[in-house]
């Protein structure tokens, strides 16, 4: 452990050094395989595990258009013949569809990758929108203070009261009330990126306000007045680079969160419609066929989105232990 | 104390008519009330009487005001969906909700707490680890994916237990309870664990973390050296300190149980108020979002008001701090 210490200090010289080693990209890479990081990545195995799961996921979740074996998008593809055939392993089932078919006859490879791609990428960009929104609050909340500071942190105090779920619901509900009614299906996903990234930019706010409170009396804010710099410029050029460590970690933590809020709203009907579907659709369409049977129509889903779900969610809990220093 | 509790107090009716406002502007604002309360055939002269009999010509801090007093009645107009008034589809639905809710709460704690303890003295068994693991693996599953593996298991495969309803219900003087009869009980049994495991893992997390922080510290070691059994220093002397922190955890829970809630029915089509709420949204039925966004928000202000006032009766640190901060300014 004291070793580890001891790089952690060359680590921070070496950071100073690191315009002029540029020059050796590899020892640049060296380093950062020496790091604190990386050493307590290799030393987790179940992190590592659910690395490589995340990785595989969003990797084929990118790729799905090449790697799908079919478009479920295509109608022209479609044959009804092939409805609700069972996966490949069971009699009656093909390897031309190797997890089966949904009621429509579309493959249910195809359809779980291309949702997984939607689920991840609605839960990408809640997270952007709310770290965004969060940081760029809780930093004029934390740098103005004042009564800007009591009005953005009374609204924060009261929604965070709240669970995320509620206030992603009723978002959804008012939002599709207020939209016309033709409209809703094509800009169902916006309203849902924007209903469940309502919480978490709270939760960046708060964070981030924290830490710029604390940076906001440092000499290096003080120097920065002294000479004159526009205190617009101190908050996002100078106190905006050391309050964004723990903004990775919220985010990390809360793209597990989106994804499952993600496909709750759309498992109750009121977020991606079947047109769309993401796992959460999916998983609400094959629900109903439970009872008749299809059971691959429900279950490769769920597996789908419990394993994406669980594997952010370690590497979560995993980068929040490693950069806390107290469990250094 | 007078003083905390009256601003504590403004707050809360500082943030009901902000909701209030919320719904009001649904209220009003979306679609047009009268529309969809009259036939295409309508004449426009009866439209325009019908608009000022239901004072929609009104000065709209008048109307705001009057959308108040009605909400604080209990009144808040006749569903798009059903036609029927809103209070008396919420007065049918709340009961399920609040059995469902409460049974769920009860197992969380029943279950929750004893695994808390148990993982909390002895944090190396293999018991303990699959218990964390379980309940890492617990949060990280969507509430209506442990629904459908429950009905999965339980109704499809095995056929023991009914996947939809409540079963049959018993009224009580207009309280329809499923606890009383057999079709009841046994509809209930899935619905309450689905809504229950979430709560159970975060309150065996907390009794564990209590726990292992309490059995720390001075006074239990006092304990042993008295010669106390182990039963007695385990749950007279520790777990009673660990309680606190539970109860209050447990209270504030309240809130996302009732959110949980509208997943759990939802998968098992529980007639309470969540499946309702789902079926306004889909409906656009704006009466029900709008008095279910008030009732949620007062349900949720009114414990969050109780827990608040219960720390400052309960720890007197916050008291100090408050004389000390008042005699600095």
């Amino acid at each position: 452990m004291t070793a580890r210490r001891v790089l952690m200090v060359t680590e921070s010289e070496r950071l100073g050094a690191a315009a002029v080693a540029s020059a050796r990209s590899d020892g640049r890479l060296r380093r950062a395989l020496d790091s604190d990081l990386i050493y307590s990545f290799c030393r987790s195995p179940v992190t590592v595990i659910a690395a490589v799961g995340t990785v595989l996921m969003i990797g084929s979740a990118l790729l799905c258009p090449w790697i799908a074996p079919h478009n479920p998008f295509d109608l022209a593809s479609l044959n009804i013949l092939d409805a609700t055939d069972p996966p490949a392993w069971v009699k009656g089932g093909s390897w031309s569809y190797p997890l089966g078919t949904d009621e429509q006859g579309r493959d249910m490879l195809s359809a779980i990758l291309y949702g997984m791609r939607l689920s991840i990428a609605v839960g990408f960009a809640a997270v952007a929108l709310a770290a965004t929104f969060g940081v760029s609050l809780g930093l004029i909340a934390g740098f103005a203070g004042g009564w800007i500071d009591t009005l953005i942190m009374r609204i924060a105090d009261v929604l965070l009261s709240f669970p995320a779920i509620l206030v992603a619901l009723l978002v959804d509900g008012v939002a599709r009330s207020v939209l016309p009614r033709d409209q809703q299906d094509a800009i169902a996903i916006y309203v849902v990126v924007l209903a469940i990234s309502v919480l978490p930019t709270v939760q960046f706010a708060r964070t981030v306000r924290g830490s710029t409170l604390v940076e906001r009396n440092r000499e290096y804010v003080q120097a920065a007045r002294i000479i004159g710099v526009h205190p617009a410029l101190i908050a996002v050029r100078h106190i905006l680079p050391n309050v964004l460590g723990p903004v990775l970690v919220i985010a990390t933590i809360n793209l597990a969160l989106a994804i499952i809020n993600e496909a709750t709203l759309s498992f109750l009907g009121l977020g991606l419609p079947p047109t769309q579907p993401s796992l959460g659709t999916l998983i609400r369409v094959g629900q109903n066929y439970l009872f008749s049977g299809e059971w691959w129509m429900v279950l490769f889903p769920s597996a789908t989105l419990a394993g994406l779900a669980l594997a952010v969610n370690l590497l979560g809990d995993w980068l929040r232990d490693a950069l806390n220093p107290k469990l250094r | 104390m007078l003083a905390f509790v009256v601003r504590r107090l403004a707050q809360s009716v500082a943030v009901m008519l902000a909701v209030g406002f919320i719904a009001f502007a649904m209220f009003r604002f979306v679609g047009d009330p009268v529309n969809s309360l009259v036939g295409q055939d309508t004449s426009i002269e009866d439209r325009a009487k019908l608009r000022h009999d239901l004072g929609l010509d009104d000065p709209f801090v008048v109307q705001f005001a009057r959308f108040l007093g009605h909400a604080a009645e209990g009144n808040f107009g006749v569903s798009y969906q059903f036609a029927e008034p809103v209070q008396r589809l919420i007065g049918e639905r709340l009961p399920a909700t609040l059995e469902l809710s409460f049974t769920a709460v009860l197992l969380a704690l029943a279950v929750g707490v004893p695994m808390g303890v148990y993982t909390g003295l002895n944090p190396h068994t293999w018991l303990s680890r699959l218990f964390m693991s379980m309940s890492l693996v617990g949060v990280s599953l969507p509430t209506f994916l442990t629904g459908i593996l429950l009905i999965w298991i339980f109704s499809v495969v095995l056929g023991w237990l009914p996947s939809f309803g409540r079963g049959d219900v018993v009224n009580l003087g207009g309280w329809t309870t499923g606890f009383l009869t057999l079709s009841g009980i046994k509809s209930l049994i899935m619905p309450a664990i689905t809504l229950a495991l979430f709560q159970m893992t975060l309150i065996m997390r907390l009794v564990r973390a209590e726990m292992l922080e309490v059995m720390r510290t001075d006074y239990i070691k006092f304990a042993r050296a008295r010669g106390l059994p182990n039963r007695m220093v385990h749950f007279g002397h520790a777990l009673k300190n660990t309680l606190v922190p539970v109860i209050t955890i447990t209270g504030l829970q309240l809130g996302s149980v009732i959110a949980f809630a509208v997943v759990t029915e939802t998968v098992f089509q529980w007639p309470g108020m969540g499946l309702l709420i789902v079926q306004a949204i889909g409906f656009a039925d704006v009466p029900v979002m709008s008095s279910y966004l008030m009732l949620v928000a007062f349900f949720f202000v009114a414990i969050n008001l109780i827990v608040d006032l219960l720390y400052y009766a309960v720890d007197p640190r916050l008291r100090l701090d408050r004389a000390a901060g008042a005699h600095g300014h």
